[in-house]
């Protein structure tokens, strides 16, 4: 990255419709030398800066050893997203990045890894469960917790079926509203927590979603003996600048868009359920 | 060893001298019955025998008999807009009729410019935005030019308002460090010293004469004086503990109730340094300009992510602006964020007091 304040030109090569909401855009930097210099990992996220209207921090689900292109699974919420939800293949927008720091990948080695997500197409941790199925070997058991509102919202249905065939690898998912032929559970997430199969001396857990879900996560894991550093959060704040220069990210004396997004929870615990924070 | 006492009449050699070396002068003038910084031409335009009378939620100009041209405290500015600027342009999108996009850097506007007049807590201030805004590797390259450029006369004061409270801070009266050349003003004239070799540059080239012993004593006396005026302090210069413990204290709802989150406070603050970004089209129609503007943790937008504002009530606006000020900055710059210049005080539309609000909340956990 030369300048971290000055997006580049990327060129959309593949969009993918995921859900009526949720789209995937597979990038590349338009200038050669760019696209094959750009490295990130897994949990970073880009600043996407859609012409004439403005940027939106967003994560890179794909895998750092594709090089040839970069994803981004984007659900349209507001004035930003619902315009990128126009772009077409062969579009140009801006990207720059990546920033912050991603999951601890090289310390979860040798280890049980507990992914925890809610909410819809929670894109941080999917980078996650990617990187550890390509390289199932170094990892223990890898257990997938998952809640979504609505059935029909869970975005790549069938890839969370193959996963959960994959040896050594459990798949909860509960979807507070059911459909017929829904394989997994119907009521709430934390209803999942106790059915995880992982040894809690040798757990990392990775979460993202809505903070209150992470909090009942949080209280779980700690109250089966799992570490509080072997929990790691992704955390959202509003977003300007991506440099720990605008002020907007702040959680107490912690820059989210540098010091984290991923935060061991030991760092923000003190703040963490504080109102206002 | 040469004279470093410049006579009254001889303070435009200071100005022309800046100006020969290539720097714009800004100064403090009398603009809409308020101190302001300016481009400064003439030694006239300084308010000289002004002075200020400050209370909270109040300020005042009035004209007094005094020859000097800064016995007054300060004025609603600090150095903080000729460095971070109000509003400024980072880059512009073209976007070329098949699509294309290019993205071109703003260049830095950054004529070198001498500050006539800063004070003490100017300079901690000054400290605390180089440390944000010079940090890599996200180093702000506007802020950076102009600071880069920047020469920079001190003030040390010798009349406090009743809002300022620097001497419990730390940071003044008298200014330390950080600047090319500091002032000491006396009746007929200002002792000079040099602080850099920029500032001994120009010093050299000023019709300085020998100061004598009691020159130096009075000037020592009257900024000594100065802080023995403020009658304002803080319970401690570290309350990052005793704020995160009270969280819950009732004074935020106190506060709250009083607060109108108009956010004049941050704006006046010398270290506030939160802003927005958001594009804006070309005047021409050919491209679009990405902008930042300052903000303020008072507004509704800043903790704004869709769906959520993380601070929607006055109450969190507040207790987020005094414990990032007075408590996180600790933890990102290994100080706390208030260098004790008052403004916040004395510009806040309904008096608000950040000691007062402070020693409320921390008070009684605390000890200096
Ligand atoms: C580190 C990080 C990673 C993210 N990763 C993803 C992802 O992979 N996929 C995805 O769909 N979404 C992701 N988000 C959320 C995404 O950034 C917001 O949905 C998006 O900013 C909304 O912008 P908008 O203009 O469409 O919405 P509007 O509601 O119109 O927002 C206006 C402005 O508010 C701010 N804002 C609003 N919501 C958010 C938010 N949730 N987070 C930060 N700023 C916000 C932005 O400045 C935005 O431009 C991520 C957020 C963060 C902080
Ligand atoms: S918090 Fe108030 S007194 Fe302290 S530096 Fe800012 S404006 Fe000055
Ligand atoms: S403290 Fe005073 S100046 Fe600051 S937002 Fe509240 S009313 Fe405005
Ligand atoms: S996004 Fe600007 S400081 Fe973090």
């Amino acid at each position: 990255m030369s300048d971290p304040h000055l997006p580049s030109e990327a060129e959309i090569v593949e969009r993918v419709q995921e859900s009526p909401t949720i789209f995937t855009l597979r990038l590349r930097f338009t200038d050669p030398a760019e696209h094959a210099a750009y490295r990130f990992a897994p949990g970073q996220f880009n600043m996407l800066y859609l012409y004439g209207v403005g940027e939106v921090p967003i994560s890179i689900v794909s895998d750092p050893g594709d090089e040839h292109l970069f994803d981004h699974t984007i659900r349209v919420v507001g004035r930003v997203t619902k315009g990128l939800a126009q772009l077409k293949t062969g579009d140009r927008l801006g990207i720059r990045g990546p920033y912050g720091r991603g999951w601890p990948l090289k310390e979860a080695e040798g280890r049980d890894v507990l992914i925890v997500t809610g909410g819809l197409g929670c894109a941080p941790t999917v980078s996650v469960i990617n990187y550890v199925m390509r390289r199932r070997e170094r990892f223990g058991q890898l257990v997938i917790i998952q809640g979504v509102k609505h059935a029909n919202d869970l975005i790549w249905r069938e890839q969370y079926e193959r996963w959960s065939a994959v040896k050594d690898t459990q798949v909860l998912i509960a979807a507070d509203v059911g459909v017929q032929l829904w394989p997994w559970h119907v009521g709430r997430i934390t209803e999942l927590f106790s059915m995880a199969q992982v040894e809690s001396s040798r757990a990392v857990a990775m979460m993202c979603g809505p903070e209150g879900m992470m909090e009942v996560a949080v209280d779980h894991l700690c109250g089966r003996g799992v570490a509080e550093n072997a929990i790691w959060l992704s955390m959202e704040r509003s977003m300007h600048c991506a440099v720990g220069l605008c002020g907007h990210c702040q959680v107490g004396g912690k820059f989210v868009c540098k010091d984290g997004p991923v935060f061991n929870y030991p760092e923000i615990k003190t703040l963490f359920r504080a109102e206002g924070f | 060893m040469p004279g470093n006492y410049l006579p009254r009449a001889s303070f435009q050699a200071l100005l022309e001298t800046l100006q020969q070396t290539g720097y714009r002068c800004v100064g403090p003038q009398l603009r809409d019955d308020a101190i302001v910084y300016d481009t400064l031409r003439h030694v006239g335009d300084l308010p000289r025998g002004i002075r200020d009378l400050q209370a909270p939620g109040q300020y005042r100009v009035e004209k007094s008999d005094c020859p000097r041209f800064f016995a007054w405290a300060n004025g609603p500015q600090a150095l903080k807009p000729l460095l971070f600027a109000p509003q400024e342009f980072l880059w512009k999108t073209e976007r070329a009729a098949d699509g294309r996009l290019r993205f071109v850097a703003a260049v830095p506007d950054a004529v070198p410019t001498a500050v006539i007049g800063v004070r003490a807590c100017d300079l901690a201030a000054l400290r605390l935005q180089d440390a944000h805004f010079l940090k890599d590797p996200s180093r702000d390259a506007h802020y950076a030019a102009r600071r880069e450029r920047l020469f920079l006369v001190a003030v040390h004061c010798t009349r406090s308002a009743p809002t300022c409270f620097c001497a419990s801070t730390g940071d003044g009266p008298r200014a330390e460090a950080g600047f090319d050349l500091s002032l000491s003003e006396l009746d007929d004239g200002f002792l000079v010293e040099a602080g850099s070799d920029t500032g001994r540059g120009v010093m050299a080239r000023l019709p300085l004469e020998a100061a004598s012993a009691g020159q130096t004593q009075t000037a020592d006396a009257e900024i000594a004086q100065a802080a023995k005026q403020q009658t304002r302090k803080l319970p401690s210069r570290n309350l990052q503990a005793a704020l995160f413990a009270n969280l819950d204290h009732p004074r935020w709802v106190d506060v709250a109730e009083r607060c109108l989150s108009c956010a004049n406070c941050t704006s006046v603050c010398p270290t506030c340094f939160c802003h927005s970004e958001a594009d804006q089209p070309t005047l021409d129609g050919a491209g679009s300009v990405h902008a930042r503007q300052w903000d303020s943790c008072f507004t509704q937008g800043h903790s704004y992510i869709h769906g959520v504002t993380i601070r929607a009530d006055t109450r969190l606006r507040y207790r987020q602006w005094l414990t990032h000020k007075l408590g996180s900055w600790h933890e990102q710059y290994g100080r706390s964020g208030c260098v004790g210049c008052g403004r916040c005080i004395t510009w806040c539309p309904v008096g608000i007091d950040i000691t007062e609000e402070a020693t409320a909340i921390c008070g009684d956990t605390t000890h200096v």
